[in-house]
């Protein structure tokens, strides 16, 4: 293998600090102890993350993230389990359909469904719902969980399952004791990057939400579109700081490479 | 086991997926189609049983409609070709090093992708504003300040670090079923690196980077929080001019008309754009 010339190098490093930037800015404004975006260069302070923690509208934003999308990224993967397997397992009439169906979130642009579900809201009287919305995240974050499922149940030797079943175990035990484990980094893998998406998704939301629902993005667009202060950097450095941990998690059970860029 | 259930099992399998996207997103979208064709009363709002193709009209006729649509497809176009330009040599540079630079500056690229898009915008609306850090060099190479932010540079900025990763994806996983034989190959016969590159190297990764440049195009053309904090109140695309349409003017049926008309385009733009991808290469394939 050739080896990358120095013109090739310099290039690299461009980009490295090009994607680096933003977030590296974002998270040293955070310990600013002044009262306007600067960048601290001798005193550091933990002031705008305090102003952050007293401030009741971002607080209840987080927990409300939290929660939905801690519920959206169960219900998608309590759904795209099963229709995983019968999209591997099955040749039937309307296979192709429904893969097409469930990955088209992807595909479909958030706005146009953000705009289509404030409509449904408004006749169904859903809007505020909080249940509602966890409905609208678990459907635009099944696409992640199904893709990683699939990629499990496609490189599946079913020698294992046909053992368990000759030797009289029930389809549920086999699916419990056998399978699942099988597939579980494909499943837990595909949890946390719907958990990861719910919790950033921003376009879709911000049609769907109302004051009481307002989810973390959402509360900051509109923070971001009045004022920017610290507060702003304090808050976007705990967003950064949680996808990260859930990044590691992610890492850890499936590898971020294979999410990110397939199979090895 | 009669064979009518076992037909059935896939059904039954995938019914409560099926249940939420038809709940949530065919029902929807057939709602909102039949939206954009209702009568608008500022008055009163939406009319249920009243049709009109005003809306559409509206939205081809107006200049400060096309204006709006023809700013999205500019700048989503030169943000695809920027992220060919940048990420394609970015794909290739990185799949020639070792590891472990190989996979941590990989991850490096790839990660911000999980970081919400709100902190990303936030994070350059601080570093190309007036006192921000791309003015602090440019000062320092004697250019004035230059104002960036709530203009088409901002957005293009942003918007090119947000679409990165989607075209290092494909190229990278396309470059990883390149066979470095046939490269050392061209190489002992004497051909330069430039001509390697173009030759063998260029052909193989195209599929890549015609399929990253489609979904770079699609986000690009449909973004909404980069337009909406980097373009300030006067520079608006499709997405946030629906959102206007929708929260500021209550105007209900002609925001759903602009948001079926950008949906109608882009899947206009994937599919032809798919055709002639296909096409090419299964002729190229034989």
């Amino acid at each position: 293998m050739t080896k990358n010339g120095p013109l090739a190098l310099a290039f690299n490093a461009l980009v490295i600090t090009f994607m680096l930037a933003p977030l590296v800015v974002v998270c040293i404004v955070a310990f600013t102890p002044e009262n306007t975006l600067t960048i601290p260069t001798t005193h550091f302070s933990l002031r705008w993350f305090e102003a952050a923690f007293a401030h009741p509208d971002f607080m209840q934003s987080f927990w409300n993230s939290l929660w939905l999308a801690l519920a959206s990224a169960t219900i998608a993967t309590l759904i795209a389990v099963p229709a995983g397997m019968a999209i591997t397992r099955y040749a039937f009439p309307g296979r192709d359909f429904l893969n097409g169906l469930f990955l088209s979130p992807l595909i479909i642009p958030h706005l146009v469904l953000g705009v289509a579900l404030l409509r449904l809201f408004a006749l169904v009287g859903g809007t505020g719902s909080f249940g509602w919305l966890v409905m609208a995240h678990a459907l635009i974050v099944t696409p992640y969980t199904l893709r990683l499922v699939v990629a499990a149940l496609v490189g599946f030797d079913r020698s294992a399952e046909q053992a368990a079943l000759s030797l009289g175990a029930s389809q549920v035990t086999m699916f419990r004791r056998i399978t699942l484990p099988m597939i579980l980094p494909g499943v837990t893998g595909g949890w946390l990057l719907a958990f990861i998406n719910s919790f950033d998704e921003v376009t879709m939301s911000i049609f769907v939400t109302s004051p009481s629902t307002v989810t973390l993005p959402v509360r900051m667009y509109m923070y971001a579109t009045e004022s920017i202060d610290p507060l702003m950097a304090a808050v976007s450095a705990l967003m950064v700081a949680v996808t990260a941990i859930a990044m590691v998690v992610l890492d850890r059970v499936y590898g971020l490479d294979r999410v990110l860029v397939g199979r090895r | 086991m009669s064979a009518s259930t076992k037909a059935a099992t896939p059904w039954w399998l995938s019914g409560p997926a099926l249940l939420l996207f038809a709940a949530l997103l065919l029902v929807p979208l057939a709602l909102t189609a039949v939206l954009s064709f209702n009568v608008y009363d500022p008055a009163t709002g939406p009319k249920a049983g009243e049709f009109t193709l005003e809306h559409y009209a509206h939205v081809f006729t107006d200049s400060y409609y096309h204006g709006i649509f023809w700013r999205t497809f500019w700048i989503s176009g030169l943000v695809t070709l920027i992220c060919v330009l940048v990420g394609a040599p970015e794909a290739y540079v990185l799949s020639r090093m070792r590891n472990p630079w190989r996979s941590v500056l990989l991850l490096v690229v790839l990660a911000p992708l999980l970081v919400s898009v709100v902190v990303r915008a936030f994070g350059w609306s601080m570093l190309l504003g007036p006192e921000g850090a791309v003015n602090g060099l440019l000062r320092l190479v004697g250019i004035g300040p230059v104002k960036m932010l709530y203009t088409e540079i901002a957005v293009i900025v942003a918007l090119v670090h947000v679409m990165l990763p989607f075209m290092v994806i494909p190229v990278w996983t396309s470059l990883q079923k390149l066979d470095a034989g046939v490269e050392n190959a061209a190489l002992s016969l004497r051909a330069s690196p430039f001509t390697t590159l173009r030759r063998i190297v260029l052909p193989q990764v195209m599929p890549g980077i015609l399929s990253g440049s489609l979904i770079v195009f699609g986000l690009a053309a449909s973004s909404f929080a980069i337009p909406g904090l980097l373009g300030g109140r006067r520079l608006k695309m499709v997405a946030t001019v629906v959102y206007d349409e929708y929260l500021h003017e209550l105007n209900w049926p002609l925001g759903a008309a602009v948001a079926l008309v950008l949906l109608a385009a882009n899947l206009i733009v994937m599919l032809s754009y798919n055709r002639l991808v296909e096409g090419r290469y299964k002729k190229a394939l034989g």
